[in-house]
């Protein structure tokens, strides 16, 4: 089946419109002996056909939602996504337009993101947003290549902690291997113990940035002004990525002093979705905005006198700035910007603080009760929000298996990228866990050791 | 088209004016930009800048454009008006625009008035 | 008739969505870290649902109408790629959740990997770009890192024809390469002499767009491919015009070395006022083992009763990761859906109809309108929006009045090379009806060019906005509707 609405007929006319005979016609120019390949391919279904055939590869996986009980983060979270989020998202007007280049028929996608940015700037203290990045790991590198642009490429290091998300940092690497960025602290063997104070020393005069995260990849919280004022002494900006949902409850970045602060949208109201369609936000002060990369909603009026919102700065972008850009990025996140702004204005400053309270206290629950069971402990002693680690008797991996053959879709394993952590596993709680969820959880850790 | 007689052009739009050292965008190249809403000097007090060197980085509601040094030379002074007020390259580019001054220019190889009014006039048409 | 923001529709104490009270003991809250205030806005649910609907009316879409941007692909969505991506056992699966929980999103990952492969011809592809400039970065990272892994790190510059798309030129920048711009020659394809002389040993590769942003498919590819490969380079394609070669050439088998697929643009993933896109991209075999990690392969290979077991694995010098997690998985859902649905031949008449619709309103516009470079087009083709008769007529002012007649403008001011360009991309979802009316009124505006242009230069007069100021918004920059207590300072 094809969505493909000619007749016969009307194809016929439009041809001798053209003043060919066939439609074979008009790809004379295609290199005869590579034109029309062959292609294996499966033949075409119907929309029922389709529909079983991703309804069974869908029924391949176990979910969170119907058939797993998760305690897994890391990067991407289930939170409660309010009925009304979708219904919004499914409307034709948002989700089958175009990048708002005309603002006359585009006022629905600019007002739109014009929120988004606003609600982005009061969850973070910030001054400015942009409409949006891909994701929370690409917005660190992005904010890498904005540092290395203000500096004007006289200053190039960067400086990330080694508690920033690793595919984050593993994503930084890539982004500046062209350009001539030097990377200081990407170290998993470093001392993980250690506060924001160990970056201290590898901030020197050729600094850019420093990037950290909060709450960082261990799930620990920490104040991180005195970091910020030191940077700041020698020249560098601050960049951290954060998690916003911490952020209802969590002391915001903007008070800290940080220059730059970005991060995964998906905790508001994407789902997980294997990991996209995500959200990567990113804001800084009214002073770095001309070296923000990504389009700009600002307010305006029409010759008509309304008020109205159009893409402003954009002589800043790849398609007038070509190779000069700061970055390539055209395509952002647009709809996942809308779930977001939708998911902020249905919970509202009352919901999200109760969001953000109950994965606060849940997670302090069960970290808790992990912690009596024997053989287990708390990695670390910093207050932490949604997510701890937690040091296992046994291997991460097997402890997961035995989860999950009870149903349970059991922490991060953080062995994986940091040699020092063996046996430790990053668990993580939100709103969606119910205390006889945890207490089972826990009461499977327990057995575990035991077996 | 406004192109005074005291001063020297280039062909990427630039003017110098020997008298003072002061250079900047001519008012062809501002109105090709139309309006200007943000000017970045990219150079310092101090630096020595080549001729051909990008001095400055312009962006208007429609279009971006460098500025290029009309001269070598060191340079003794950046405007620092203008990241404030980009606008006023666009209503006075000769005056309040100068961008950076410099000490020790040899004017050699740019266009004169005449010369300039001609060349812009061949790109209108 | 303006809505009001979501801070303006705030009343203090209301809430659109209340959770469940804590069912475990209060742990103490760290009084140090917490924030003083969180300035979100209260409503409750049906004024958000009213507000976003409201502004929802404000918006063209393709499923409002034709929507013929060039080089964007603005094909109709299906349905039913809403609702396969939205299955809970995708919607709700967690990117790091253990393979074998997972076998149905990997079967259908690299499914997608094997059917884009073969759709194009190359020998490897990854899904985790996030969009076609993500896609472009990687593709000139995997470029960049080929030559050095060769021992041959003196190649530096990307050469780019002057019709590309800002985003080449940007994303060669982006890996610290020196753009050369190529010209076009007369009949609109790129010029051979300037192209060999700007190939030497320190040429990195050649980024093609094919068909160009011209909507013209270069008569010399081959020898445009020979002449970069002779100087050692390699050639990157730019898919966004893939639409109008599909089941018609494989970009590999006419000697691309890497290309990036847009699947919100050929592949009808919707493109949600802005994004997610989705840009995997496909490589040659010598290409292979420097793409991003991880890619989906099999780990353990299946039997006749089982089937093989789905994992991750990471080619041999890959250039690493360029993004979390595995890419834009929703939008890999969509693609699926939609390539099983046509199958070859389904695929080839999306070529074939699109390239039919771009033909048949060149001929309708052709005598009215000029067309820079009449040739039978792709699936797009450039008109000039300007007519001697009609001084001060801009195609801005063209684009602006077809909003009157209930059709979203073409691109305008792209490519660079044409004087007051209007690029027109029907895409093959749409009807002869359908495009006899766009005809129709760009005809009609032709004429109201010449006899009345003040109908031109006011235009859009029936939409629920005019045109914008837009040197107060950049001037006076207004980018949030909350302000903090210390912005400005």
């Amino acid at each position: 089946m094809t969505y493909i609405p000619h007749s016969p007929k009307e194809r016929d006319a439009m041809l001798a419109a053209i003043g060919v005979n066939y439609l074979e016609d008009l790809f004379k120019d295609i290199p005869a002996k590579h034109r029309y390949p062959k292609l294996d391919l499966p033949p075409a279904l119907t929309e029922m056909e389709a529909a079983a055939e991703l309804g069974e590869l869908a029924s391949g996986n176990e979910n969170v939602q119907s058939d797993l009980v998760s305690f897994l983060g890391a990067g991407a979270y289930h939170h409660y996504i309010p009925a009304a989020v979708d219904h919004i998202l499914r409307r034709g007007e948002f989700y089958t337009a175009y990048t708002p280049y005309q603002p006359e028929i585009s006022q629905g996608t600019l007002q739109g993101i014009f929120e988004y940015q606003s609600l982005i700037c009061a969850l973070t203290g910030m001054e400015v947003s942009n409409a949006s990045h891909y994701d929370g790991a690409t917005a660190v590198a992005e904010a890498a290549n904005m540092a290395y642009a203000q500096f004007r490429g006289k200053r190039s290091r960067v400086v990330i902690s080694p508690t920033v998300h690793p595919q984050y940092r593993a994503t930084m690497r890539t982004y500046i291997q062209g350009m001539g960025m030097e990377l200081a602290g990407d170290d998993p063997n470093a001392n993980l113990d250690a506060g924001p104070e160990a970056l201290e020393s590898l901030i020197d005069d050729n600094t850019a940035l420093v990037i950290v995260q909060y709450p960082d990849f261990f799930g620990r919280v920490y104040d991180f002004a005195k970091l910020i004022e030191i940077a700041h002494a020698r020249g560098a900006l601050v960049c951290m990525t954060v998690n916003p949902t911490a952020l209802g409850l969590l002391k915001t970045p903007g008070e800290m002093g940080a220059d730059i602060v970005v991060g995964e949208g998906q905790p508001l109201g994407i789902p997980l979705s294997f990991g996209g369609p995500y959200l990567g936000f990113f804001t800084t002060r009214k002073q770095y905005i001309h070296k923000m990369a990504g389009r700009l909603v600002g307010e305006t009026v029409d010759n008509r006198g309304q008020r109205a919102f159009v893409l402003t700065l954009t002589a800043r972008e790849q398609h007038i700035k070509r190779e000069r850009a700061i970055s390539n990025i055209c395509s952002n996140e647009g709809l996942m910007a809308l779930a977001a702004a939708l998911y902020l204005s249905l919970l509202g400053q009352t919901g999200l603080r109760q969001v953000a309270e109950l994965c606060y206290h849940k997670a302090h629950y069960a970290a808790e009760q992990i912690s009596k069971i024997k053989g287990f402990s708390l990695c670390f002693d910093a207050p932490f929000f949604h997510e701890f680690s937690v040091c296992c008797p046994r291997p991460v991996a097997e402890l997961n298996d035995h989860l999950l053959e009870h149903g349970i879709l059991g922490g991060y394993d953080l062995g994986q990228d940091y040699p020092a952590l063996k046996d430790h596993m990053l668990v993580t709680v939100t709103e969606m866990n119910t205390r006889a969820e945890i207490d089972a959880l826990v009461e499977i850790l327990a057995e575990a050791d035991h077996d | 088209m406004n192109i005074p007689t005291n001063l020297k052009y280039t062909k990427t739009d630039e003017w110098f004016d020997p008298a003072t050292g002061a250079m900047g965008l001519s008012d062809y190249a501002q109105g090709q930009l139309s309006d200007i809403v943000f000017v970045e000097i990219v150079v310092s007090t101090g630096e020595t800048v080549a001729p051909g060197k990008p001095i400055a980085s312009v962006e208007s509601v429609k279009a971006a454009a460098e500025t290029y040094a009309s001269v070598g030379g060191k340079v003794v002074a950046v405007n620092e008006d203008l990241s404030g007020n980009p606008e006023i390259l666009n209503t006075d580019p000769y005056v309040k625009g100068w961008m950076v001054k410099v000490e020790g220019a040899q004017a050699s190889g740019l266009m004169d008035a005449a010369a300039y009014t001609k060349y812009c006039e061949e790109r209108v048409h | 008739m303006t809505e009001p923001t979501i801070y303006e529709l705030s009343s203090p104490g209301r809430t659109g969505v209340t959770f469940p009270v804590p069912d475990v003991p209060l742990a103490k809250l760290p009084q140090n870290l917490l924030r003083k205030e969180l300035p979100l806005p209260e409503l409750a649910e049906v004024d958000v649902v009213r507000h976003y609907i409201a502004l929802s009316k404000y918006n063209y879409s393709v499923d409002d109408g034709l929507y013929p941007l060039g080089s964007c692909t603005m094909k109709y969505n299906p349905k039913i790629n809403e609702d396969t991506a939205r299955l809970p056992g995708f919607a709700y699966t967690h990117p790091l959740q253990p393979v074998e929980t997972v076998q149905g999103n990997l079967a259908l990952m690299f499914t997608l990997q094997e059917w884009l492969k073969e759709i194009s011809g190359f020998a490897a592809l990854t899904l985790q770009p996030a969009a076609g400039a993500h896609g472009e970065l990687t593709g000139v990272l995997i470029m960049r890192a080929y030559h050095r892994d060769r021992g041959d790190p003196k190649r530096v510059r990307m050469l780019i024809p002057d019709s590309a798309h800002g985003t080449n030129p940007a994303s060669s920048a982006m890996s610290n390469l020196e753009v050369v711009q190529i010209p076009s020659d007369a009949r609109g394809n790129l010029d051979l002499v300037a192209l060999k002389a700007a190939c030497d040993d320190a040429t990195v590769g050649l980024m093609l767009t094919n068909p160009n942003t011209l909507g013209l498919f270069d008569e010399h590819l081959e020898q445009v491919i020979k002449i970069v490969h002779d100087c050692g380079g390699l050639v990157y394609g730019d898919g966004a015009n893939l639409n109008a070669l599909l089941g018609i050439l494989r970009p590999a088998d006419v000697g691309f070395d890497v290309m990036h697929f847009n699947l919100h643009k050929t592949f009808s993933t919707p493109h949600g006022g802005g994004g997610p896109g989705s840009g995997p991209v496909g490589v040659s075999e010598k290409l292979a083992d420097f793409l991003p990690a991880p890619l989906v392969g099999i780990i353990e290979e299946g039997s006749d009763e089982e089937p093989p077991l789905f994992g991750f694995v990471t080619p041999k010098k890959s250039i690493g990761r360029v993004k979390a997690f595995h890419g834009h998985f929703g939008m890999m859902v969509r693609t699926y859906t939609y390539i099983s649905m046509h199958g070859p031949d389904g695929l080839r008449k999306i070529a074939e109809y699109a390239v039919l619709n771009a033909n048949y309103v060149k001929a309708r516009l052709k005598g009215v309108y000029t067309v820079p470079f009449d040739r039978i087009c792709m699936h797009e083709f450039v008109v000039e929006g300007q007519w001697a008769e009609a001084p001060g007529i801009r195609a801005l002012d063209v684009a602006k009045r077809l909003m009157d007649y209930d059709f979203h403008p073409p691109t305008n001011y792209f490519p660079l090379i044409v004087h007051e360009a209007l690029m027109i991309e029907p895409t093959e979802t749409e009807n002869k009806r359908t495009l006899d009316a766009f005809a129709d009124a760009l005809l009609k505006i032709a004429d109201e060019a010449k006899t009345t242009p003040s109908l031109l230069h006011e235009a859009p007069h029936k939409t629920p906005f005019g045109r914008m100021d837009e040197v107060k918004a950049a001037r006076e920059l207004v980018l949030c509707c909350w302000l903090p207590e210390d912005y400005g300072d």
